[in-house]
């Protein structure tokens, strides 16, 4: 298989005399990103003001669609549809990249920085198949298209500082950009101390330190053919867990990639872009800085991935068509080395991700076919090839103590199709969609050994014999709106089967000290998760509106159990005022009691809670230089609280006063 | 398109050669390679060479082979029969400790092998001695020396008194080599009858319970008790080492009607029973 990788990239490149389609060319001014783009072009960043220099997570939190769950201040985990990691497909720019760390403390959004993107994406379910498997949803987070502007050199430069923490950011961009030639370098820097909860109160452990900095370059070989290349180098250091026993001294990745694009409108195939990538993330725990620990230990972790897509793009008529070939070849290992309070007995060593390869290689389409001016019914269908290989004797004899008859390797085939219909009217539109969709257990789920989970205090064993886990999936959405008035309602409904999740063996003994038990990850025979939002906004002059979500979400297992981080009844109300110089916004933002909490997966119930916000901006030009100002005060009442979505019960953030400042020199 | 043609016969030559001995000299085998000698024991007619992996004589299980020279020929002798008996010399007794008989090796042609348990020494390595009787061509002879015994970091042998009023000797043999997986423990049991000798028991079971007493105490899945094998006249059973490090083999033995004659459960209160090894890797 991986000969089919090889054969199909060359062929790809020596055929080279297709495109790729200069989609979008939004210029990218600040550090800001442009918008999040839900599939189903529902615009989310219009809901709430943003900081420009607010980090991925914060901005991902700003989507409907997303909920991040957090273990302190930093690396937020997003949660699409109440899922998360294993059941999303999570990509920067179509490549595949996968954390190091066995706890979930690296998810991929903790490796990119505002400044190195223009837009994510966010598909729910089905929709977000277009890069690889998922049940839940997808995400791709969009590096900047070419940027053949030809308006020269333009620079600019953010500055930030939050009390809350003493939380300061720094950025600086470059740009150059010449007819057939252009080259963008940008560096960000971020560092906070502890910060304070509500009433005051430091939370020991969230401090962060981290940098980034990108390069994009790329060069027009003619008309319809151009080289992109670009690199990422992501640092985060001394960066604090409070809702976990360990910290992370480095959290590192490097991340490249080299694409060849081809756009011609007067052909068959309209755009072709092929892109090579690799990636490296290092990833190392420690336990250093805390005071008190049963057990010192050590658990570095390391993720390397390799891999191409090809994707093209055919308007014929009435058929929009996308293809997309991909492949990825992922390392996984991470070890544990604990040393014992008794000097003089050994330090005690496991794999606890014993040197897991994955390999993939899989075939995307999709059409959209507009049957009349109103109505379009499109289609997907992904189907991939997938395998583990467990490539260390040491890993597969250690699993085997589990599993005595597994063999080192295990091939699995995965398919997932979806279809919807859609309709516009002058006063409302109408989607419908089904779905179907597989996904492999995660390298956690399969072959972890021994891997604590805090959050509900047992260790978890991975299930190589696990099979896929399937979703059938409907989603429906429908809009209304009249002159100024709108409102919308979205919902999606998943029935999962063979639901992945850990389950409790007596038989086991635990290796963390201190934790209740030992969980194999097994399936449910299935799941139910349905979640429904109702949006809705009205412009009551051309400078003043206001808008308003409501949310529910519900999920339980075959168990009769409830799910683990299934969002209780959340709501959003915001005024906006807003000229073309200046803009604020008021938000109230909340959530009710959490009443469906699931004991049985370790959760507690969390009260409600509503917090305050209010953001300011100005724009205003010295000398032809703009200069974006933005300015506020987050949670204004010092509320003390948590979410369902914070890990252990975490507090978050009180009181805030924030300014973030764009000088850019046109 | 020549290549098709030429690739054949290079591969052809190149197996052809491959296949062909060239060193076609009667091989003088090292019959003790990889091993390393202990010591040697010298009287007038013989010099007796013993081996083992380490070179070392240690408390618990060693397995030992021996070479036999004859001093006038300097050959080895291929066709004697021995047995042995080492003693521990204390200040007011003596006593000797389990030992098999020594028999030629599977396959070889000059190398005898046995194995010793030492149960104890000296801090110094002391007091034990080492009496080797062998008899070739119906003429006995005898050999003498003392031996240096260390003493092992970790306990990997014990000797007890149990429940039914008798004294037993347990020691590991292997794993050699513990892994993080499921490994194949084997150990001897021996009833110390008088102070000389020292019998293999039958038919006793052994449970197993590994903890890590620098992690909580957790144990591991899926171990075996340990059962007699008749064949080779130890106890066979499985020993799941889930990481590296120090490991504590909790054990209790049990005697042929179940009943327990040494050793406890592994509770919260009680963390180790008073019968175990210890391993460490």
């Amino acid at each position: 298989m991986k000969k089919l990788i090889i054969i199909s990239v060359s062929l790809l490149f020596s055929g080279l005399m297709f495109a790729q389609e200069e989609e979008n060319t939004i210029k990218k001014d600040t550090t800001k990103l442009d918008e999040i783009i839900v599939v189903g072009r529902r615009k989310l960043s219009h809901y709430r003001q943003e900081k420009t220099l607010s980090s991925i997570d914060e901005f991902l939190e700003k989507s409907n669609k997303i909920t991040m769950i957090k273990r302190g201040n930093y690396a937020w985990e997003p949660s699409v549809n109440n899922m998360n990691s294993e059941r999303l497909n999570v990509t920067i720019d179509g490549m595949q990249i996968f954390g190091a760390c066995t706890d979930k403390m690296d998810p991929i959004t903790s490796y990119v920085d505002v400044s190195n993107l223009e837009k994510v994406s966010v598909g729910s379910g089905q929709d977000g198949a277009e890069n690889g498997h998922c049940v839940g949803g997808g995400i791709d987070l969009q590096l900047p298209s070419s940027k053949f502007f030809d308006s020269g050199l333009k620079s600019s430069v953010d500055l930030g500082f939050e009390t809350n923490g003493n939380y300061k950011t720094g950025g600086l961009d470059i740009e150059y950009s010449g007819n057939r030639f252009y080259i963008n370098t940008d560096g960000i820097y971020r560092k906070s101390d502890n910060y304070d909860a509500g009433g005051n109160k430091e939370v020991l452990y969230s401090q962060f330190e981290k940098y980034n900095i990108s390069l994009q370059t790329g060069y027009k070989l003619n008309d319809q053919q151009s080289i992109d290349a670009n690199v990422i180098y992501d640092r985060a250091t001394d960066v604090g867990y409070p809702a976990l026993p360990m910290d992370v001294s480095l959290a590192e990745a490097l991340i490249a990639s080299l694409s060849h694009k081809y756009q011609n409108d007067s052909t068959f195939v309209k755009s072709l872009e092929t892109k090579l990538y690799f990636n490296t993330v290092t990833h190392i725990m420690d336990d250093s800085k805390r005071p008190d620990v049963p057990i010192r230990m050590d658990m570095p972790g390391w993720s390397d991935t390799y891999g191409f897509y090809s994707k093209v793009l055919v308007n014929e008529q009435k058929h929009a068509l996308t293809f997309n070939l991909n492949g990825f070849y992922n390392r996984s290992l991470a070890e544990m080395t604990m040393y014992p309070n008794d000097p003089n007995q050994p330090a005690m060593f496991m794999y606890t991700w014993p040197d897991i390869r994955t390999f993939y290689t899989g075939f995307y389409a999709k059409d959209a076919l507009s049957l009349n001016a109103n109505e379009t019914i499109s289609a997907s269908l992904r189907v991939g090839f997938h395998k583990n290989r467990i490539a260390q004797e040491v890993g597969l004899e250690s699993l085997q103590i589990f599993y005595p008859e597994i063999g080192d390797s295990k091939s699995r085939f995965l398919t997932s199709f979806s279809t919807d219909y859609q309709l516009k009217k002058e006063h409302f539109d109408v989607t419908l969609g089904l779905g179907y969709g597989e996904r492999a257990p995660s390298v956690s789920e399969g072959y972890g050994f021994f891997l604590f989970n805090s959050f509900d205090n047992y260790d978890y064993i991975g299930n190589p014999t696990l099979k896929n886990e399937k979703a059938i999936e409907g989603n429906m959405k429908v809009n209304y709106h009249k002159n100024k008035f709108h409102i919308g309602i979205e919902s999606s409904y998943f029935h999962l089967i063979d639901y992945i999740i850990g389950e409790i063996d007596e038989s086991l003994s635990p290796m963390t000290i201190g934790a209740n038990g030992v969980r194999v990850y097994n399936a449910l025979s299935h799941a139910t998760i349905f979640d429904v939002y109702l949006n809705s906004s009205y412009q009551l002059t051309k400078e003043f509106s206001m808008n308003g979500t409501v949310g529910y979400n519900y999920g339980k297992g075959s168990n009769n159990e409830p799910l683990p981080l299934i969002k209780p009844l959340s709501y959003l109300a915001e005024f906006n005022y807003s000229t073309a110089k200046f803009n604020a916004a008021i938000q109230l933002e909340g959530n009710g009691n959490q009443s469906q909490y699931s004991s049985f997966y370790g959760e507690d119930e969390t009260p409600s809670y509503a917090v305050l916000n209010l953001n300011l901006g100005n724009l205003f030009y010295i000398n032809q230089n703009k200069v974006v100002l933005k300015y506020g005060v987050e949670n204004v009442l010092d509320t003390q609280y948590s979410t369902y979505a914070d890990w252990n019960n975490i507090p978050r953030q009180g009181r805030n006063f924030y300014v973030n400042l764009s000088y850019i020199i046109q | 398109m020549k290549l098709k043609y030429i690739l054949p016969i290079v591969f052809i030559t190149l197996f052809a050669t491959s296949c062909s001995t060239d060193d076609d000299s009667p091989a003088t085998v090292n019959e003790v390679e990889g091993l390393t000698k202990i010591q040697e024991l010298v009287n007038d007619t013989h010099t007796i060479e013993m081996f083992n992996k380490t070179g070392q004589f240690k408390t618990g299980y060693n397995a030992v082979s021996i070479r036999i020279k004859d001093n006038t020929s300097n050959l080895y002798v291929e066709n004697a029969s021995l047995s042995c008996m080492p003693m521990m010399q204390m200040p007011t007794m003596q006593h000797s400790c389990p030992n098999s008989n020594i028999i030629k090796g599977l396959g070889k042609d000059t190398v005898y092998e046995g194995y010793i348990v030492y149960q104890m020494t000296n801090t110094d390595g002391s007091g034990w001695s080492l009496t080797i009787d062998y008899t070739i061509d119906n003429v006995a002879y005898s050999v003498a020396g003392t031996i240096t015994v260390l003493q092992s970091d970790n306990q990997n042998v014990t000797s007890f008194m149990a429940s039914d009023g008798g004294r037993y000797i347990i020691t590991l043999i292997e794993p050699t080599a513990p892994k993080i997986a499921i490994n194949n423990l084997k150990v001897g049991l021996f009833k110390m009858e008088t102070m000389m000798s020292f019998p293999v028991v039958e038919n006793y079971t052994i449970t197993l319970d590994p903890r890590m007493p620098g992690m909580g105490n957790h144990s591991s899945p899926n171990n075996t008790d340990l059962n007699y094998n008749i064949a080779d006249k130890m106890y066979h059973g499985n020993l799941s080492l889930t990481m590296t490090g120090y490991w504590v083999l909790n054990l209790k033995l049990l005697d042929a009607q179940d009943n327990v004659l040494k050793g406890e459960d592994v509770t919260t209160e009680h963390t180790q029973s008073s019968l175990y090894l210890e391993l460490e890797f």
